[in-house]
């Protein structure tokens, strides 16, 4: 079980937290200029790293925030 | 005005026995009908209702008053919300003990003062727990209520009266 850190309620189990994938994913500017392999790339693809990884997490159980961290993949340590 | 039915109005008995039970080590009561209003506003807004203020996020709050309460409001959005959620008052000197069985968060006194509460999860049931002066207040939605209440029982079957 990992400790999360929610910045509004403080340390709380993985188990009130809903995982929201990479994060800083922009929205394309001109998303009517991209093709479909830009577009399908902007929808689906994502960085897989080994390593420190920053993502998106819901506190659902909680506050109900959207919140950043950068979390290393490996040893599942949360690093800010 | 038509009967009102309280989420554990059916489980009066069965919680009160608890308290009997246990010698008084847990006591456990549904404080049923309590006005709940949600409250999206930012923190500087003010209010000049004389009720509790429960904060649920950084522009949420949760106001918990007497039952029969209206929710008027003047510049931010106030939604009547007593129907989604019964309270559950719990005391005793083994209650910390026995909430430590469903809850992962500390509600050591040193930690979670009086006044406090907390969004969290209980035996695994969305609920918000508020510690007062008396004891602690578990506000549950109705649909987990009977979960809870029977969650609640089991778990208080090892404090016996001898404890």
């Amino acid at each position: 079980m990992m400790l999360i850190p929610c910045p509004w309620c403080g340390p709380r189990d993985e188990s009130e937290f809903h995982y929201g994938g990479q994060a800083g994913v922009a929205y394309p500017a001109e998303p009517d200029a991209l093709s479909d392999s830009e577009w399908a790339k902007y929808l689906f693809f994502r960085e897989n790293p080994k390593g420190p990884f920053r993502e998106r997490w819901s506190h659902s159980a909680g506050c109900r925030r959207w919140f950043s961290l950068v979390r290393d993949t490996v040893t599942n340590e949360v690093l800010r | 005005m038509a009967e009102r039915n309280s989420p554990l109005g059916g489980a009066t008995d069965r919680l009160a026995a608890v308290a009997a039970a246990t010698g008084g080590a847990v006591t456990v009561a549904e404080v049923p009908f309590l006005t709940q209003i949600g409250v999206r506003a930012l923190p500087s807004t003010s209010t000049a209702v004389d009720v509790n203020v429960l904060q649920l996020g950084p522009d949420e709050w949760l106001i918990v008053g007497p039952p029969g309460l209206s929710a008027a409001s003047a510049d931010s959005s106030a939604v009547d919300v007593s129907a989604q959620r019964t309270t559950v008052a719990m005391g005793g000197s083994r209650v910390l003990d026995l909430l430590a069985m469903g809850c992962a968060i500390d509600l050591h006194p040193r930690v979670f003062r009086v006044g406090d509460c907390a969004q969290t999860t209980m035996a695994h049931a969305p609920v918000i727990i508020w510690r007062r002066e008396t004891g602690f207040w578990i506000l549950v939605r109705a649909s987990f209520a009977a979960h809870l209440a029977d969650w609640i029982v089991d778990a208080a079957q090892e404090f016996t009266a001898g404890d």
